[in-house]
């Protein structure tokens, strides 16, 4: 996965655009901080979710966090392999550890989104203030 | 007593460090009708011996439990309770414990909350029970909580007319500021209509909530109704009489998704209005969705059995406005009576006390229904509770056995609105294990001997 590729969140979600469809997942700067994950609850396809909004949510052992939607759009695929085997989301967060597709209602929205250089620098800034 | 003492003197010098210059001023920012004018009205104060023999004379005022014949029905009932119960709990490790802050530190009580959730668990047949709520109503509510939770519909909850109307009132009360109906589906035959449930459900429905036995202690029929929500893609939540499951099917093995109840009859008295123990339980996939606490037995470092508060994510502390409930407690000590009751009488004790519920809740309504003008207000199957409709109204019925010694009731126009109209001169009777014959003779002859006399006819009973 060419992380240059994606647009992030300052919520540390991921989104790769291709055409009609975004793929979303969470980052491993995020994945890191969670820390050991034990459960996750996804959204069913077919729901229309808005951008910003929770689309879901993960829990460690430490909190429960929600997953916002990067981008408005009814979700088309699940993930559903996560529930079996969190391990993945740690593994290889970009790739196997994916959770949702959406086929995007207002893909100008996403321009908001970081690049892989400015999302670096607000993970600096964050682990900074940690 | 004064709890907060304090002498004039440092009343001053509080006043003085604050900026006030007396009480009345520091309380000016409250509206003055809100204030209390004056002193409140009490008598004088009374010496310690006169205080003891003025609580005694009020005391005696009660009608104690024992020398009457409890036959009251409607939620709490006057089930044997084995004196090892009250032994247990008055331990000083029990009894004294406030909820443990640092929870882990309370082994002894997370090992008993531990014992009393695997308890429930076999006596629901669900495969996860929390650590109890306060009441049934309000587990009755938190389960509809649960149910909108799972289902992502937050708009609508159908529950049956034959649910005790508290615990409707406080499900009630919560929705009252959500945007969530609840449709309640009357059930003047004394149950429902599965044809009527079935039309109430439907792709909005967040639940459908029934008791079972129900109120006015009819058995509805539980496998079609959670068949019914099911087909609806909704939750099923049952409300049942604990005792009840010693001859009834459990509600796991008829696909309840959540069981909930009172259970005061689990070895708790019948203690005023309360405190009471809320049980909820439910099926694994609803696990992290479900409200209040839940104790995990897990290892230690070097390998020994302890216990902690599980799943805690789930809870207000760590989960904050997203929590699955505002509650944050349980009902300790009374979890604690449940859970010496249950072990103590055992899946065959329990099987027994509810063998002789039954039989003599049969007996006493087969009885009393030969008393001209008694009937049973439904031709339904019940367990230890029963309605009985009184054709001279229920109040002289009432009173003819109170004067005898019997306490009935209560009257089902106690509960206002909440029932048909064709209901209001009936009144709910349960017979528990510990009724003997004799006593169901002796309320028989006393409502049936008097009735004869008010008739003009010979005081004898018919047998």
């Amino acid at each position: 996965m060419d992380l240059n590729a994606l647009k992030y969140t300052r919520s540390h979600e991921w989104v790769l655009v291709e055409g009609q469809t975004a793929t979303v997942g969470i980052t491993d700067f995020a994945v890191h901080q969670l820390t050991d994950l034990v459960h996750i609850e996804l959204p069913r396809v077919g729901r229309t979710v808005r951008q910003d909004e929770p689309f879901g949510e993960v829990e460690s052992v430490k909190a429960v966090s929600d997953l916002y939607s990067p981008a408005s759009g009814e979700i088309t695929a699940v993930n559903e392999a996560l529930a079996d085997d969190l391990g993945v989301l740690s593994d290889d967060p970009f790739g196997k550890g994916w959770m949702i597709k959406l086929k995007l209602t207002d893909a100008s929205s996403l321009s908001g989104l970081m690049d892989r250089k400015a999302y670096e620098a607000h993970c600096a800034d964050e682990s900074e203030h940690a | 007593m004064t709890y907060l003492f304090n002498t004039p003197d440092q009343q001053r010098e509080m006043l003085q460090a604050i900026g006030a210059r007396s009480i009345d001023e520091l309380f000016d920012q409250i509206p003055a009708d809100c204030r209390l004018p004056g002193a409140l009205e009490l008598p004088p104060a009374l010496s310690e011996l006169e205080l003891e023999r003025e609580v005694r004379t009020l005391a005696a005022r009660n009608g104690a439990g024992e020398d009457r014949v409890c036959l009251m029905g409607g939620g709490v009932y006057d089930h044997f309770i084995p004196a090892a119960v009250d032994e247990v709990v008055s331990r000083g490790e029990f009894y004294t414990a406030y909820t443990p802050y640092q929870a882990e530190a309370s082994q002894g009580s997370l090992q008993a909350f531990f014992e009393y959730q695997s308890l429930i668990c076999r006596l629901t047949g669900m495969d996860v029970s929390n650590a109890s709520l306060y009441e049934a109503g309000t587990a009755v509510s938190e389960a509809a909580f649960m149910a909108m939770r799972a289902t992502g519909r937050h708009k609508k909850v159908v529950m049956l007319g034959s649910v005790h109307p508290e615990y409707r009132q406080v499900l009630k009360t919560y929705l009252s500021n959500l945007k969530c109906e609840l449709v309640v589906i009357p059930t003047v035959e004394g149950t429902a209509d599965l044809a009527d449930v079935k039309k109430a459900l439907d792709d909005k429905t967040a639940c459908l909530v029934f008791q079972h036995p129900n109120f006015f202690g009819c058995l509805e029929e539980p496998e079609e109704l959670t068949r019914l929500a099911r087909s609806a893609g909704a939750l099923s939540v049952v409300a049942f009489d604990p005792i009840s499951l010693g001859v009834l099917r459990r509600p796991g093995d008829y696909g309840a998704d959540v069981a909930v109840a009172e259970g005061q009859s689990l070895g708790i008295p019948v203690q005023y209005g309360g405190p009471f123990l809320g049980i909820f339980a439910c099926r694994e996939a609803f696990m992290r969705k479900m409200p209040g606490r839940l104790v995990g037995r897990t290892t230690d470092r070097i390998g020994r059995p302890c216990y902690v508060l599980t799943l805690q994510a789930r809870e207000q502390h760590i989960r904050r406005e997203k929590a699955t409930s505002n509650i944050c407690t349980n009902q300790g000590l009374l979890a604690l009576r449940a859970t010496a009751y249950l072990a103590l009488v055992g899946p065959q004790g329990l099987k027994e006390a509810a063998e002789l519920c039954c039989r003599k809740a049969h007996f006493a309504a087969e009885r009393l229904t030969r008393i001209p003008g008694v009937e049973l207000a439904f031709d339904r199957p019940f367990f230890k509770e029963f309605t009985l409709r009184c054709a001279e109204g229920v109040e002289p019925v009432l009173s003819r056995a109170r004067e005898a010694g019997f306490d009935l009731g209560p009257t089902l126009s106690r509960f206002g609105s909440a029932f048909d109209d064709s209901l209001k001169d009936a009144v709910l009777m349960a017979v528990t294990e510990k009724r003997t014959k004799r006593e169901i003779d002796e309320l028989v002859a006393a409502l049936g001997g008097l009735e004869a006399t008010t008739l003009g006819v010979a005081a004898i009973p018919q047998r």
